[in-house]
């Protein structure tokens, strides 16, 4: 069947673009960890294990292929953290970016927040296409004319220059999590943003670094009590007082910072109910939250657990409007999966732009879109085989047991090294992108 | 918060109740079955999954290095018992001083910072 997509059940996803290298020989720092369209979706970025962070540009579409959406080429790429080291604790603290954020654009400059576990910086990544020329007191390559000599007097003439792109950190907001961050989330205000650890939520003025205000705060007064941690935290779109944090534990609280100034309260608690007599071991584990989303319209959020896709009506905090299964068939697997840490790893949504379809990941490279409209599923592959330009991507079937038809493939066959924990939509078009341990794939629907 | 029950039945599924009595056994969901195999290879492993160890090594990530003060402060604690607080086996564990590196443990120096191939 084909492909889900926005507007249509017709949508066919083609491959378009592959980055990084091809050898299975992965280093550590090449692992991606973080992928993000900015606010129109020309500009993609992503973050490594390595601290650095790769900014993409879209082309400006070719009158020759009509046909064809631009391509994105690298724009800007920069070392946004560095490894450090916590001397109290004899602790090394991770350059592994954890997540980006772009502000939306305000001037000719473009603004990104990236975090790793400890230190929030917000990065300014400015273009440079002209330089002054000309000058009366100054060589062209830069040595100090005797003023002497100097007998006509010039103005000095902006030129055109190869285009350069300076990335420059503007912000270093540190020394506010004592746990690790796991989410930042800019307000819709545009002056405020959010981070958030495993205990802790803290607001920022984007403007003061050392500063910053902890709205939710639920460390236990006695460790040896703790029995959930925050997981993913998100401002919602347009209500600027309102945010919503996962938890371990499967819930979701709703938080209005017109209330009081901590948190701790939440306006709204979200819950599935859980049939008791279906508990087991894995329960509590599989359903922790691993990310959670505001749909753009603000009507509806999303969450990932370890099997599902949940979609909640803000309106209705009892148990989600819609359950997507992403790999039921994991759940006779639960065992293995814990033993080799599988069970813990953190998948991330998203929604595409008009809200219609949700995507997610998950292992053997493959990626799972749910339509919400026409109630489709498809799974596909991101691999350097389905690579040819403009192929369509072929619907990938797993078979649960018995008899495996030709093309499926089976359970015990899948490759849980190979894991799409982040993936991104377009917001605006039908282009996503993709990311593997160490490739981005981008993908676009057939024009 | 719901508690875990030490050694748990397994639960009846999703079988209908003239299966159940055809086959004169109980029949466990996925999930349980998973959970029994489990038990079976780690008989120690404790009721409470998400509780507090669980998350306790989570919120401790992060390579440790040696602390020459964690480490005195292990060999005061083993000679004068009764004059420092009681320490929880989970908190023990985490005390640097009590493992003494070998060059084995020392992890491996990171590799100098190079360009993303990303961007190759």
């Amino acid at each position: 069947m084909a492909g889900a997509g926005g507007g249509g059940n017709d949508v066919q996803w083609c491959f378009s673009q592959v980055k990084g290298a091809i050898d299975d020989d992965v280093a550590e720092a090449d692992i991606i960890s973080t992928v993000e369209f900015n606010h129109s979706g020309e500009l993609l970025a992503t973050g490594d294990k390595g601290g650095r962070v790769v900014i993409f540009q879209q082309e400006l579409e070719s009158k020759n292929q009509p046909q064809c959406r631009g391509e994105y080429n690298v724009y800007s790429t920069f070392q946004s953290h560095e490894p450090e080291f916590d001397y109290l604790k004899s602790l090394e603290i991770e350059e592994k970016i954890n997540k980006i954020r772009w502000l939306p654009q305000k001037n000719a400059a473009q603004f990104l927040l990236s975090t790793n576990d400890k230190t929030i910086k917000l990065w300014k990544i400015s273009e440079r296409d002209k330089r002054p020329e000309g000058y009366n007191l100054k060589e062209e390559d830069g040595r100090y004319r005797d003023p002497t000599t100097v007998t006509t007097l010039r103005v000095p003439v902006f030129q055109p220059m190869d285009l350069m792109v300076e990335a420059s950190p503007r912000r270093v907001f540190a020394n506010a999590h004592t746990y690790h961050i796991n989410s930042i989330s800019v307000n819709s205000d545009c002056e405020t943003y959010l981070s958030a650890d495993d205990l802790r939520i803290n607001l920022w003025n984007l403007e003061i670094t050392d500063r910053s205000f902890n709205i939710v705060d639920i460390k236990p007064v006695n460790m040896e009590e703790l029995t959930e941690v925050i997981t993913a935290a998100e401002f919602h779109p347009n209500q600027c007082n309102t945010f919503v944090y996962s938890s371990s534990k499967g819930t979701i609280r709703l938080c209005d910072m017109r209330a009081s100034a901590l948190c701790d309260q939440h306006s709204k608690l979200f819950e599935e109910p859980e049939d008791p007599s279906n508990r087991s071991f894995f329960s509590e584990i599989i359903s922790s939250i691993s990310d959670v989303k505001f749909s753009h319209s603000g009507r509806y959020m999303m969450t990932r657990d370890y099997l599902s896709v949940k979609i909640w009506d803000l309106n209705m905090e009892s148990r989600p409007v819609e359950t997507y299964q992403v790999h039921e068939y994991l759940r006779s697997k639960l065992c293995s999966l814990y033993e080799n840490d599988c069970i813990f790893d953190k998948f991330e949504c998203c929604w595409n732009g008009n809200d219609s379809v949700v995507m997610t990941g998950s292992y053997n490279n493959f990626f799972r879109m749910f339509d919400r409209g026409y109630r489709q599923d498809v799974t596909l592959e991101a691999s350097r085989e389905s690579s040819k330009p403009r192929s369509v991507l072929k619907p990938r079937k797993v078979c649960t047991g018995g008899k495996r038809k030709k093309d499926e493939i089976s359970v015990d066959s899948l490759d849980f090294n190979k894991k799409i924990l982040h993936t991104a939509w377009h917001p605006q078009d039908n282009i996503i992108a993709v990311a593997t341990t160490n490739n981005l794939y981008i993908f676009q629907d057939k024009l | 918060m719901s508690e875990e029950i030490e050694g748990t039945r397994p639960a009846i599924g999703e079988a209908s109740h003239e299966e159940q009595q055809e086959m004169g056994d109980t029949v466990l969901s996925p999930e349980k079955a998973e959970e029994v195999k489990l038990k079976a290879r780690f008989p120690h492993l404790g009721a409470k999954p998400g509780g507090s160890d669980l998350l306790r090594k989570r919120l401790q990530k992060g390579q440790k290095f040696f602390d020459s003060g964690d480490y005195n402060m292990a060999k005061a604690k083993v000679k004068n018992k009764q004059q420092l607080p009681a320490v929880t086996p989970a908190e023990k564990a985490e005390i640097t001083g009590d493992h003494i590196p070998t060059p084995q443990d020392i992890p491996q120096r990171k590799p100098s910072i190079v360009a993303s191939k990303l961007a190759g």
